[in-house]
């Protein structure tokens, strides 16, 4: 018997067991970064609440849109390859990519924004800010950073299965992965969602 | 006769067939091999800082270079040695067997685990060479030294975040199959204690290695960006880095000493004849070890300026932790009550832990204690307890372990007056050397110092010697373990007459584990 043989076992709710693991350490990965968050919250409350006054509350609400939206193009291509429409499917995986780069987009323009006028971390303009200014310029670029990261990889991601789906890897008997990519993309969607009101809406 | 699976045909020919395995036995060698190497350079590391301290005053070299060797010491024997360890080696090749399973549920993540690890261990010894060289932090890499030194942090600690994904991966992979892969009749109460330890382990790799991940994360970023997180001069507090820190580290040691009291509990009914005592107790134990082992980490910082409260329940939670593994030592003590003993080297291996163990244990108490906390924090006690619970307990346990599974891992046997040798060294060097640092410690001397006050020379000179003595032992093991792997009497599948599942099949097992999948209809410990 060769050594592969046994690797070919199907198991889809291990395989969706296994995902579910995997998010919970990406809750906590992002969950030391809110513990930090909070703590300096708690510290520097009045610093933070002047701060937030410098974020874009309507790049923040168009991203928060587009996620949205990109989870929902992700759940309906999941639905659409249960039913074995497989063109529509590769359509709305597209448009999930295609969301998750217009996010990048609008992030890269923010971020750029921000440093033009001086804020970001180690930069005189920043340090000759109050502590708790400083500390919630530090947390945004580092949580925002790291969020967009994972929206990076998800991109690729979908990307990839979309081009199982073209090849007929992926099919509605077998979608296991892009229901497992489909989890990973809501995570993302989710961390966001908190993001969101805890930079933009705390003023 | 099926052909064993070093036999199978793969699907690359050669070394690549190593490389590029996903057959869990492999992926066990494999990592086997590794962190054992890396055992042996902690070990020579070790070695080379007791000879600097052989007596006050003497130099081989100064206090940077200590300050690196005590370093990487702390680092390859915690990252690379002794965390993997027993899981990634013993855990991947034996716990799928125990179960009755053909493999782990993720064949591909978990050689994708190994690759990790060995990326991370690259970058580790990278930093050893470029930048600014050796990292001279300790293996704690406390802020604010740990963002300001010229050494090669970055590197080092981007190294051991690749590891621990290595780790996280694998928790993942060996919780999905213990519960997909059993398989039929062996419910969770007719499992292995050693494929429960697995599981506990498993759940506290999962989700604590992630928040050393971020830790280090933004360490690296602090470095590179002065984000300011941990740094006052910006409004952070370098207090919070000891408290993401030792989130992780602390459950870490549960990690380590988690899977080595499964084998010894496996260990145990073999050579007694005799039912596991307790054995609903002893799996309950390692999930409460698990859950209780994440809300003491404060334990390691009494003195950096915690409030009295915090400090009260922390001290509580660590005087509980201690309750579980009390069980465990009853129960094992109760389990060869009565019994058949037959003390083969495992069971030579398990005693030694018991007694060593118990000695950390109980000096694990000791600093647990406000009071005595004080005195101790910081000094050669703290560095005694340590090693009698991770070397005396864990890699103690690993060896138990290694005895015990040979067999089955290569169908030969090791000459056991030879291995029984070996023991007597080790156990010998290994108390001259920890113990006279209990006797240190309390007397004062403080611990990760290339030198001190001549009235400490003579348990410095007792711990020296216990280094060569407990070397030689590892020396007389190791080379008794691997010559024995080509000129070692052929063992027979069951050697030990034991009955948990991996037995019943060949040693060295085939590819497929089981010619056909058993079907389980007892527990795993029954002798008559």
């Amino acid at each position: 018997m060769t050594e592969t043989a046994h690797t070919e076992q199907r198991d889809y709710i291990g395989a969706k067991l296994g995902m579910w693991f995997f998010l919970f350490t990406e809750v906590l990965l992002f969950g030391g970064m809110f513990l930090v968050y909070s703590v300096y919250r708690e510290v520097y409350t009045a610093d933070f609440h002047e701060a937030g006054m410098e974020m874009n509350v309507v790049i923040g609400a168009v991203n928060t849109v587009i996620l949205l939206t990109s989870s929902l193009t992700m759940a309906l291509s999941i639905s659409a390859i249960k039913k074995g429409a497989h063109k529509i499917s590769v359509l709305l995986q597209a448009a999930t990519v295609l969301l998750g780069i217009a996010f990048l987009v609008n992030k890269y323009f923010e971020w750029s924004d921000h440093i033009r006028h001086g804020f970001y971390p180690d930069s005189p303009q920043l340090l000759a800010m109050s502590h708790g200014k400083i500390l919630f310029f530090g947390l945004y670029y580092v949580m925002t950073g790291i969020h967009a990261l994972h929206v990076l990889i998800g991109v690729s991601i979908i990307t990839f299965i979309l081009v199982l789906t073209l090849r007929g890897t992926v099919t509605s008997n077998d979608y296991i992965k892009l229901e497992n990519a489909g989890l990973f993309w809501h995570l993302v969607d989710v961390i966001w969602i908190y993001l969101f009101p805890l930079f933009y809406l705390i003023l | 006769m099926e052909t064993s699976f070093y036999n199978a045909p793969t699907r690359y020919p050669g070394l690549f067939g190593w490389i590029f395995t996903t057959d869990h036995k492999r992926i066990g060698l494999l990592y086997l091999i590794s962190t054992l190497s890396f055992f042996a350079v902690g070990v020579t590391l070790g070695l080379t800082m007791r000879l600097e301290l052989i007596r006050s005053g003497m130099h081989f070299y100064g206090a940077q270079t200590y300050n690196s060797l005590f370093t990487l010491h702390g680092v390859i024997m915690i990252f690379l040695f002794i965390i993997p360890g027993i899981p990634a080696s013993l855990g991947n090749f034996i716990m799928p067997l125990q179960i009755g399973a053909r493999d782990v549920a993720f064949p591909k993540i978990n050689i994708l685990s190994w690759w990790l690890f060995m990326s991370g261990a690259a970058c580790a010894v990278a930093s050893l060479f470029t930048g600014g060289g050796a990292p001279d932090t300790g293996w704690t890499f406390y802020v604010p030294y740990s963002v300001r030194t010229g050494t090669n942090i970055s590197l080092a600690v981007f190294g051991v975040f690749l590891i621990g994904m290595s780790s996280t991966l694998t928790g993942m992979n060996f919780l999905t199959t213990i519960h997909r892969l059993r398989a039929p009749g062996m419910t969770w109460r007719r499992m292995t204690l050693f494929t429960w330890s697995i599981y506990a382990t498993s759940w506290i790799q999962l989700l604590a290695t992630p928040v050393i991940a971020i830790t280090l994360l933004l360490l690296i970023l602090e470095r590179f960006f002065g984000v300011g997180f941990f740094d006052p001069a910006k409004g952070g507090d370098p207090i919070l880095f000891e408290h993401m820190f030792w989130i992780y580290s602390h459950p870490a040691v549960y990690i380590m000493i988690l899977p080595a009291m499964g084998a010894v509990t496996d260990i145990i009914p073999v050579f007694s004849r005799k039912n596991i005592f307790g054995y609903t107790a002893i799996a309950a134990s390692s999930l409460a070890i698990a859950f209780v082992g994440y809300l003491v980490w404060g334990h390691h910082m009494f003195t950096s300026g915690m409030s009295d409260t915090s400090r009260i329940i922390f001290s509580f939670l660590t005087f509980l932790v201690a309750v579980p593994s009390g069980v465990k030592i009853f129960s094992w003590i109760a389990s060869m009550y009565k019994g058949s003993i037959r003390v083969d080297t495992p069971l030579l291996f398990t005693l030694g832990f018991i007694f060593l163990f118990s000695i950390g244990g109980l000096t694990g108490l000791i600093q647990g204690a406000l009071s005595t906390n004080l005195h101790v924090h910081g000094t050669y006690f703290i560095v005694g307890h340590f090693h009698y619970v991770i070397f005396g307990g864990a890699v103690m346990g690993f060896f138990a372990g290694l005895h015990y599974w040979f067999p089955k891992m290569f169908g030969r046997m090791y000459e056991e007056h030879l291995a029984k040798l070996g023991w007597v060294f080790l156990f010998i060097g290994f108390n001259m050397l920890y113990f006279s640092m209990f006797v240190l410690g309390w007397e004062g001397m403080p611990r990760r110092y290339y030198d001190y006050l001549p009235k400490f020379n003579t348990p410095n000179l007792v711990s020296t010697i216990g280094s060569w003595i407990l070397a030689m032992g590892l020396i007389i093991m190791f080379y008794n373990l691997i010559h024995s792997l080509s000129a070692g009497e052929k063992s027979g599948d069951n050697p030990w007459g034991a009955a948990s599942l991996e037995w019943q099949t060949a040693s060295p097992p085939p590819v497929e584990n089981f010619e056909t999948i058993p079907v389980v209809t007892k527990g795993p410990y029954t002798y008559s």
